[in-house]
């Protein structure tokens, strides 16, 4: 019987160099995995595999030299332990995630949340090519938010509380757009040159500032073959809702108008992106 | 600075993150609480971080005073343990 390469490398089977071998690609999101998730990595890739995993750019893990008879065994092997088959090919890839506002003091949003909430919206998903989600906690963007076909970047909207605040003047130096001054024993924020980064709230010895966490997005990132950022379209969006809902957008946009084998880059460079502006601003708006 | 009566004084100017609050840190664990404690420290990541990483160990911050030099004193009232 013919090998169905295709079918295999959709569900995360990698062929290899080697005939009949495969590099097996797990489901990860936002890069957590479990210990007992491990355990069963580890079982499977000393019996199955030769002993070690690779870790992939995007927070994969991978686990070389399957043979192409024991796939059957390895998936039930790894499913007791909590642990499915990722994929590959045409379709949404690994959802990528940073800690976040759940360990990292800069982090605005909990990004592993977001990430796991795309996850089930998307994963696996068929479109025309590969479409990547990356989600990075603040504007360090240790994440790489702009790699990504969708990129979305944590950011807090502040507003200053008078009561609390001792004027000690460390929001203004923490800030790096200039856009805090102290003008007669007030603080004033110039929102025209606010980028909604935080420090100011995060550097506050005195929890002076009112903060609600919000996302900016980026659209077209790639960083294969063809090196290009993701940009950003839309302004700062205030609630998860309209963050899906711009996802939700996207992914239609890109399965609507892109060819196949075409990254949504190139999608957006041959039908112009004001398109896609114009899509993701409705979606927006609610 | 005459409102504060400063108990002790340390320079962190010669030191980096995260050694900064290490160092402000051991020189407050000298101090009773309530005493207040003056911190010199450069412009930068420490003043960035290290009142904020006061704050969140229970002191409490008075005041940031910033030098000619461009380098900074902070005060602080040591907290209950």
């Amino acid at each position: 019987m013919a090998v169905d390469y295709a079918a295999l490398k959709a569900g995360g089977f990698m062929r290899q160099k080697q005939k009949d071998t495969f590099s097996l690609r797990l489901r990860v999101v936002g890069g957590t995995v479990t210990t007992e998730q491990l355990a069963a990595i580890q079982a499977v890739a000393d019996r199955f595999g030769q002993g070690y995993i690779h870790l992939t750019s995007r927070q994969g893990v991978e686990i070389p030299f399957i043979r192409l008879n024991d796939i059957d065994a390895v998936k039930a092997a790894l499913a007791e332990g909590g642990v499915s088959p990722g994929v590959c090919g045409p379709r949404v890839r690994t959802v990528t995630a940073c800690q976040g506002g759940r360990c990292c003091p800069s982090g605005c949003i909990d990004a592993l949340q977001v990430a796991q909430n795309l996850d089930e919206r998307y994963f696996g998903r068929q479109l025309p090519h590969k479409f990547k989600f990356g989600v990075t906690g603040c504007q360090n963007n240790c994440l790489k938010a702009e790699e990504n076909d969708f990129g979305v970047k944590g950011a807090l909207a502040v507003s200053w509380k008078e009561e609390p605040c001792i004027l000690c003047g460390v929001c203004e130096k923490a800030c790096r757009s200039g856009a805090i001054s102290i003008e007669d024993g007030r603080i004033q924020v110039d929102e025209s040159k606010c980028n909604y980064c935080g420090r100011c709230a995060q550097s506050c010895p005195t929890d002076a500032w009112e903060t609600e966490s919000a996302f900016l997005v980026s659209f077209g990132g790639s960083f294969g073959n063809t090196v290009a950022p993701g940009r950003q379209l839309l302004p700062l969006i205030r609630d998860s809702e309209t963050l899906y809902r711009v996802a939700d957008a996207a992914v239609e946009f890109f399965a609507e108008n892109a060819q196949p084998g075409e990254r949504l880059f190139k999608t957006l460079d041959r039908v112009g992106w004001d398109k896609l502006k114009e899509k993701v601003e409705a979606a927006y708006n609610g | 600075m005459a409102e504060y009566e400063i108990r002790d004084t340390v320079d962190i100017t010669d030191v980096v993150c995260p050694v900064t609050f290490v160092k402000a840190k051991v020189a407050l664990e000298e101090l009773e609480a309530g005493d207040i404690l003056s911190i010199h420290l450069n412009g930068g990541e420490p003043v960035q971080n290290v009142p904020r990483s006061l704050k969140e160990e229970g002191h409490k911050v008075l005041k940031l005073l910033e030098r000619e030099d461009g380098t900074y004193d902070l005060l602080v009232r040591k907290g209950e343990d």
